[in-house]
């Protein structure tokens, strides 16, 4: 018997993560050219960065559905490629190849080492490969270590040895590190801390005696196996290696990091040589001069010449140049410059065409030019030489002033959500489809944005025309010309000719009947035009500009006149062919002469119904005419008629027809590309005046259509242009807003994504010398726009904030968001203030002499106030800076008003409550933390709740009152026209009183550790809870006093995020490990807990059924997925305008996410059938099972991969049809592609 | 007999393959010190985990992750003292 879940849904990425685990360039197209090769969540890209492209543009990007640990590059010997080695949770070292050409990764090797999943003794955290590309060492956090040794065998073949062994039990490993020795035996050097004796001593004496060790590991080619060869004792706090460039004269090594610590180590050196260097402190009031830096990211850059440098980041963002002075190979010292700031990075890529990659831990990552190797900036340089090889001997500590960018010139960022913090989903701006909020970013760096599904478009030109125009065209002169002369506006009675020049002016004299509307323009023939007006056809001969002026001169002009009462409605035309539709239903049909004159044919259609639209596709290349026409009729048809001579030699015979749900409104055909061997097909575009659209292909023999797909755009008629966008043909589809339907560049399948621009009412493309683009018009408005790139589906706004933003609040009636801010060990402005004031009441005399200093040799402004989004806040330990600000996504587009909280208090939780007791007025509750740590335990001096009055139509916050509470206030809620508090494991419901807060309700232990999350439906209450999933509680507000009857609660435990409520008994939830779930409470208890009003017999049952501290009754699990990331928030939303409700989530790492319920069972099976079949066929590269995967701590259950399952969309033809042939019930390629992309396109984008 | 020397054998090189496969005499100690250092590594094994930490305790992740590292030394305090 097969057994389904109730529920079933799709899981889809809308947003890829874009946190960047590590990043680092190299050569992976062999084309002697650099790309970047980054890893994000469980996705590798290859990116390439070019200055004539100006920034970015991803290669390749693949899924790979395994937890990305490691990366790195490695090239064979002779080889003119870089190859990629990868650890993943596999528990597998895999080795790939990127082919260009196919545009996919090869595998090259596939070694099993251990078990999946991220453990502390598998290897798989730390990746070394010799620089010359013959070995890698994979290793562990603890114990294990392997080694690879690779041999090219053949020509193109690499060969993989079986791993070597070097393991050393009860040894934590900090880092690992190929060092460059040049042609000698591979060596490896690992930084390693042996605590086998201090978990032996009861006495604590050796764990305070434990060293950290720099290992050298040989592997010795000749015998095949590896040596621990040497290793010295270095700094305890040294936690990164870097590799110094080795070979013949170069002085081979390791640079290795710690706090306050940079030393250059070799094999064999003598303790006393170590070149030793501290790390400059910044100077300043506000920091404290005894906080010593660590390393946390670097590169080392050869030059040419063998001269080499590194750049080091500290955990501030300052960037340091560090330099060598090694005369023939023999380090005498090295030195450290201050080079600039930039935000702290996970990776930091130098590349050879000058440019820096810094792909940032929060926020967008930046790409910099490199403008000098920082030799003109006079910032001090430190020597080793001034510093003891022994960190723990006295030395003076080194400084420097942190200033703005010297030595790099940001070029480009690339937009990152990476960290989402909150997000909501909400229409507040009453558009048709709703936006996303959220708040991103950490300290400085964050940031609320709004993202909408929309393509960036770039505008370039807006003027001004003098009549409202209906339709604009553009027209070349003939068919030579490259770029378009004339501008042709339908007004309302009359029809306006402008010519571009160097100006756009009116031309004269050009022979088109001016005094009617046009129906349509198009260049004819050679050197012809012809217009067409609802009384006929006007052709005229060779328009030309003899002066450069706007004054034409033109050849003959011919006129068709319609017959006698009747009026064109319709037309369609292409260089070669016109047809027009009469109001009474014919349809004449003409072909170019031989001299370019219209000729009429002898056949015509006459139909039985209105005509509303017509379409011919433009000529094929080497044709003399295009084969189909597409008639939109009144009678919800579309039919095909061909323009060829059939077998029979007849034209204008219907060949095919297609029954649409409503009357069309526009038609239109063309080529676009797609997955076919070709490259490319024939698409019908069909508008509907529903505001439907409908694409499908038609076949260029038949003229059948098929494959087809349905979108609904926007509640007006829809009408086309065709357009270029990036290159590729699309159509522009205008409704109530304008949409592009274009080809995914990712997938190769169909995209309609909606222009981020106001709407117009027609519009057509435009094609001159300076650039290619869109001319569309409004009214009497005229506007040029170009469609440079459709990589990105979203569009966004930002609104920079002030600290790490924990939650967002939203008041929609007023379009304002709250946000909640706090950062951790950073300075609150009011003891910044203090010192600064400290410094300068210190230093009157320094600021009477500042305009003496002006001229000083110190270029930089003393006083001047480094911005923080640059620089970060100043630091302290252990304490809290932290606000609230309001933010108008809306009108301002920024922040509009800020509350600092004082005496070391960080906001934790926030709420928007309508108090009963104060006539529904809306407040703002702010649950606080006073004296709050994370480390060594979660603690806190106090907790308490601001209240505070919205005024100024929410635009203002008045502090009211302050309640205390015994620990912090995680979850606030209105509930009830009351306020609900989670207070640690205690839930209360709160009235607000004038000057506290007022207990109504209260319920103590309500779930097991820490109350985080609160939601309600009804009398009932979701808590979830830090550990333990969540809690059903129901609320019994007619006995006395009020009750909280916790009733029903989870067998796992979970550690909560976020929940939201699906329906009264369903709950979807996210927890920190990274899965999704969704849970139910039984029909049964359901139903118990709503039955009395006074809950006594509720409560008995709890009190005596209760087990191991819980409730009575346990909530079913149906359905669980491992999405890699920390979703932190979730909601059941509708996502576009007419889509349905989905489940939507954000996540920490800026990944957004949909969760699309199955609407029958018949499209589960098949969805199921092929996700069964991808998974064996289309085997994840990381080497990871793909079931094991998504089951990485709890069996998926009723959920279905739509990343997977849009694999298959990127497979060749016959591998399609492979998985289909083993799918049961006898399915097709195109049907299942056309279910795919339904459920991407009708539900989320 | 000689089932009872094998899966004794089998046992032992678990032991020394798998860190953490327990034995009659585990003492709570090691077992809680390999809990802890299990989840240390995870914390530091999957990225999102180590993301998270670190906004919360505002700093980097690298200093995160050597924090938690540091940790790993001696996850649940001194081992006790031998009993005889």
């Amino acid at each position: 018997m097969t057994s389904f879940s109730n529920m079933a849904l799709y899981a889809l990425t809308v947003q890829q993560p874009s946190a960047t685990q590590q990043a680092l360039p190299g050569d992976f197209l062999g084309n002697n050219k650099q790309q970047i090769l980054t890893a994000n969540g469980s996705r590798i890209s290859i990116l390439e960065v070019s200055r004539r492209q100006k920034g970015f543009h991803e290669i390749h990007s693949q899924d790979v559905f395994g937890i990305i640990r490691h990366v790195d590059k490695f090239r064979m010997a002779g080889g003119t490629k870089d190859h990629i080695a990868i650890t993943t949770d596999s528990g597998r070292m895999v080795t790939l190849e990127y082919l260009p050409e196919e545009d996919k990764f090869k595998t090259i090797h596939f070694e099993t080492f251990g078990k999946s999943g991220v453990r502390r003794v598998i290897p798989g955290e730390y990746l070394a490969v010799d620089p010359k590309g013959r070995a890698i060492m994979v290793a562990s956090i603890e114990k294990n270590k392997l080694v690879y040794i690779l041999t090219r065998s053949g020509q193109t073949d690499i060969s993989i040895s079986s791993p070597l062994e070097a393991h050393k039990p009860q040894t934590l490993v900090y880092y690992l590190l190929g060092l460059d020795v040049g042609y000698d035996n591979p060596m490896f050097a690992a930084l390693e801390l042996d605590f086998s004796q201090s978990d032996q001593d009861p006495s604590g004496e050796a764990y305070e005696m434990v060293e950290k060790e720099l290992v050298y590991y040989e592997l010795d080619l000749g015998l095949n196996h590896v040596v621990r060869k040497w290793s010295e004792t270095v700094d305890r706090t040294s936690n990164m290696l870097f590799r110094v460039p080795g070979g013949p004269d170069m002085p081979s090594g390791v640079l290795c990091c710690g706090e306050d610590n940079i030393s250059y180590r070799r094999i064999f050196n003598n303790p006393s040589d170590v070149q030793r260097l501290a790390i400059p402190r910044r100077e300043g009031v506000t920091e404290d001069p005894s906080r010593k830096r660590v390393i946390v990211a670097g590169t080392l850059y050869t030059l040419k010449g063998g001269d080499f440098f590194y750049l080091l980041q500290t955990e501030d963002g300052d960037v340091f140049k560090v330099t060598f002075d090694a005369p023939g190979g023999n380090v005498s010292s090295i030195k450290i410059k201050y080079f600039d700031t930039i935000p702290v990075a996970t990776s930091i890529c130098l590349l050879k065409a000058g440019f820096v990659y810094c792909a940032c831990e929060s926020g967008d990552r930046i790409l910099y030019e490199l403008e000098s190797l920082g030799e003109e900036t006079d910032d001090p340089v430190y020597e080793s030489s001034q510093f003891p090889a022994d960190p723990s001997e006295s030395y003076d500590t080194p400084f420097f002033r942190p200033r703005p960018l010297r030595n790099l010139t940001a070029v480009e960022t690339v937009p990152s959500m990476n960290p989402i913090m909150d997000m909501e989903v909400a229409n507040i701006t009453m558009e048709d489809a709703p936006q996303i909020y959220t708040v991103c970013g950490t300290s400085a760096r964050s940031t609320f944005r709004t993202t909408r599904n929309a393509l960036d478009v770039l505008d370039l030109i807006e003027s001004q025309l003098p009549q409202q125009a209906t339709t604009v065209w553009t027209t070349k002169l003939t068919i030579n010309d490259e770029f378009d002369t004339l501008i042709v506006l339908s007004l309302v009675s009359h029809t306006l000719i402008l010519k571009i020049g160097e100006d756009v002016d009116e031309a004269t004299n050009l022979g088109f009947v001016t005094d009617t509307t046009t129906l349509g323009v198009q260049q004819f023939g050679e050197d012809c035009i012809i217009q067409i007006h609802p009384k006929g056809i006007r052709h005229i001969r060779e328009i030309q500009f003899p002066e450069d002026d706007s004054a034409a001169v033109h050849g003959e002009l011919t006129d068709w006149q319609t017959p006698p009462h009747r009026s064109i409605v319709a037309c369609a035309t292409n260089n070669r062919q016109v047809a027009v539709a009469l109001s009474s239903g014919e349809i004449y049909y003409f072909e170019c002469d031989s001299d370019g004159s219209l000729a009429k044919a002898d056949e015509e259609i006459a139909l039985d119904c209105p005509v509303n639209c017509l379409a011919i596709p433009d000529v094929p290349e080497g044709s003399v005419r295009a084969y189909f026409m597409a008639v939109g009729c009144g009678d919800q048809t579309i039919r095909i008629f061909n323009l060829s001579p059939d077998i029979n030699g007849e034209i204008l015979k219907s060949v095919s027809l297609q029954v649409v749900s409503a009357q069309p409104s526009d038609i239109s055909i063309c080529y676009m590309s797609d997955k076919t061997s070709r490259g490319l097909s024939q698409y019908l575009h069909i508008g509907l005046r529903s505001g439907v659209y409908i694409r499908s292909l038609l076949d260029e023999h038949t003229g059948d259509t098929s494959s087809i797909r349905r979108r609904f755009l926007g509640p007006a008629p829809v009408r086309f242009a065709r357009v270029t966008a990036a290159g590729d043909a699309a159509i522009l589809a205008i409704t109530s807003r304008p949409w592009l339907s274009y080809t995914d560049p990712r997938t190769g399948s169909l995209a309609t994504t909606p222009l981020n621009y106001s709407p117009f009412d027609s519009a057509w493309s435009f094609e001159s010398a300076q650039f290619k683009g869109v001319i569309c018009i409004r009214g009497d408005g005229l506007r040029i726009f170009a469609l440079d790139s459709v990589a990105s589906k979203t569009t966004h706004e930002t609104i920079p904030l002030k600290y790490t933003p924990r939650k967002l609040i939203g008041y929609h009636d007023e379009q304002v968001y709250y946000v909640i801010e706090s950062d951790n060990n950073t300075m609150d402005p009011r003891t910044q203030s203090l010192l600064k004031g400290h410094a300068n009441g210190n230093g009157v005399d320094h600021d009477g002499d500042a305009a003496m200093k002006s001229n000083a040799a110190d270029g930089d402004d003393a006083d001047g106030e480094l911005p923080p989004v640059d620089f970060g806040h100043p630091r302290a330990s252990g304490r809290w800076a932290s606000c609230i600000q309001v933010v108008d996504p809306v009108s301002d587009k920024s922040v509009i008003h800020t509350v600092e909280l004082q005496k070391n208090q960080c906001a934790v939780s926030a709420a928007l409550v309508a108090f009963e007791s104060k006539e529904l007025e809306p407040f703002l509750a702010v649950g606080v933390a006073t004296d709050l740590r994370f480390s060594p335990t979660y603690s806190y001096k106090s907790g308490s709740v601001h209240i505070y009055k919205i005024t100024e139509h929410g635009r203002r916050l008045e502090f009211l009152h302050e309640t205390e509470f015994p620990e912090p206030p995680l979850a606030l809620l209105a509930f009830k026209g009351k306020l609900l508090v989670g207070i640690g494991r205690d839930l209360e419901w709160h009235d607000c009183g004038l000057r506290s807060l007022l207990r109504k309700a209260l319920r103590q232990h309500c779930t097991q550790t820490r109350i985080i999350g609160l939601k309600t439906q009804g009398s009932r209450i979701v808590v979830s809870d830090q550990q333990q999933s969540i809690t059903y509680v129901v609320h019994k507000e007619l006995v006395h006093p009020n009750k909280l009857i916790p009733f029903a609660d989870d067998t796992i435990a979970r550690w909560t995020t976020c929940t939201d409520m699906v329906d009264y008994d369903t709950v979807v939830g996210g927890d920190k490990f990274g899965n999704i779930w969704m849970l139910r409470c039984p029909q049964k208890v359901s139903e118990e807990s709503d039955d009395s009003t006074d809950g006594m017999l509720l409560e008995q049952t709890a009190d005596k059924n209760g087990f191991l501290h819980g409730t009575p009754n346990r909530i079913d699990a149906i359905s669980h997925f491992f999405c890699n990331d920390v979703p932190v928030s979730i909601q059941k939303t509708a996502l576009i305008a007419g889509g349905d409700k989905i489940i939507f989530w954000a996540g920490l790492q800026g990944t957004l996410g949909a969760l699309i319920p199955f609407q029958s069972r018949r499209s589960f099976k098949m969805f199921q059938q092929l996700e069964l079949a991808l998974r064996s066929d289309e085997k994840p590269i990381s080497g990871r099972d793909h079931l094991a995967y998504r089951s990485y701590y709890i069996p998926v259950k009723g959920v279905i991969d739509g990343d997977l399952i849009e694999r298959f969309l990127v497979l060749s033809r016959d591998k399609k049809e492979g998985v289909v042939a083993q799918m049961e019930g006898n399915f097709e390629v195109s049907e299942v592609e056309e279910q795919i992309w339904n459920m991407r396109g009708l539900y989320a984008f | 007999m000689a089932d009872k020397l094998r899966a004794q054998q089998q046992l032992e090189s678990l032991q020394t393959r798998y860190i953490g496969t327990g034995h009659a005499d585990t003492t709570k100690f090691e077992w809680t010190s390999n809990i802890a250092r299990d989840s240390l590594s995870s914390y530091i094994g999957h990225p999102p985990l180590l993301q998270y930490m670190s906004i919360g305790l505002g700093q980097s992740r690298e200093k995160t992750r050597v924090q938690l590292l540091e940790r790993m030394i001696q996850p649940v305090g001194k081992p006790p003292e031998p009993q005889d």
